[in-house]
């Protein structure tokens, strides 16, 4: 199964719904592409929900943290939600877990970004 | 350890499509060989980012290239192999994506993922034919079928 995202808007921040695999490839270009298109568009508030995320690689994981500068470089901020066990674990191995502001709870992620 | 192993061995095509392939193969030999489910999903993970760096880096993502795979079951341990036709790594050059200075970096996080999963992790370099990475993954004695 190959990586989906949808997008909705709740406040001013731009939640996108990931599902599938974020994988070498296909998965990975695809989110870059979001990511790039959301802050060409001035978001600069992302989250990420990626409670229904399958798979995610090595490659996955790299594009997570492209992901995270590039928003953080234009002065955004990109938060991640529901993280599976797998994908939580692999956060935790690579030490990236402290990196990212991790959330379970929509609501409290959403607020937690500073308002434009 | 005597006994003889069960083996699975294929040639695939050097493409990323065929990755979905070996992870298929990987999920049933250590589902019959008695791994835990997180212990499967890591040596699906260790085979999925071997082959990557067999197709990607080793046979430069060149499709009439190929990748050798080869399973072995023995009673405590499952022994994999991958081989490419590329002229291989020094493991020893391998940075620690975990280090500062390489926390944040977009690549190099395959070879530790595939040394944290798997108990056993062996480059060896095949001269003139390529390179053969040796994952082994032992079995829980209290996770085999009954």
């Amino acid at each position: 199964m190959s990586m989906k995202a949808t997008i909705r808007q709740v406040d001013s921040v731009m939640v996108v719904d990931i599902s599938g695999r974020i994988t070498l490839g296909e998965g990975c270009a695809q989110l870059r592409e979001l990511i790039r298109d959301q802050l060409t568009k001035g978001n600069k508030r992302v989250l990420l929900n990626l409670a229904d995320v399958t798979y995610i690689d090595s490659s996955g994981i790299g594009e997570l943290v492209s992901a995270y500068t590039a928003v953080s470089n234009q002065g955004g901020q990109l938060k991640l939600l529901k993280l599976t066990k797998k994908v939580h674990d692999l956060l935790q191995i690579t030490k990236l877990y402290t990196v990212f502001d991790i959330h379970d709870d929509e609501a409290k992620a959403i607020s937690s970004f500073q308002k434009p | 350890m005597t006994s003889e192993p069960s083996v699975v061995e294929v040639t695939l095509e050097s493409d990323l499509k065929n990755l979905e392939v070996a992870e298929e193969i990987v999920r049933r030999v250590a589902g019959t060989a008695g791994f835990s489910e997180e212990s499967e999903h890591q040596i699906e993970m260790a085979v999925h980012e071997s082959m990557i760096n067999a197709i990607w880096h080793g046979n430069k993502n060149d499709a009439s290239k190929r990748v050798w795979l080869r399973f072995e079951t023995y009673k405590d341990r499952l022994e994999i192999r991958i081989r490419d036709q590329g002229i291989g790594f020094n493991i020893d050059d391998v940075p620690d994506p975990c280090s500062g200075d390489n926390l944040l970096k977009v690549s190099g996080r395959g070879i530790f993922l595939i040394r944290t999963f798997m108990d056993e992790f062996h480059v060896k370099r095949l001269p003139g034919s390529g390179t053969e990475v040796t994952l082994v993954k032992r079995i829980d004695p209290a996770q085999q079928p009954k």
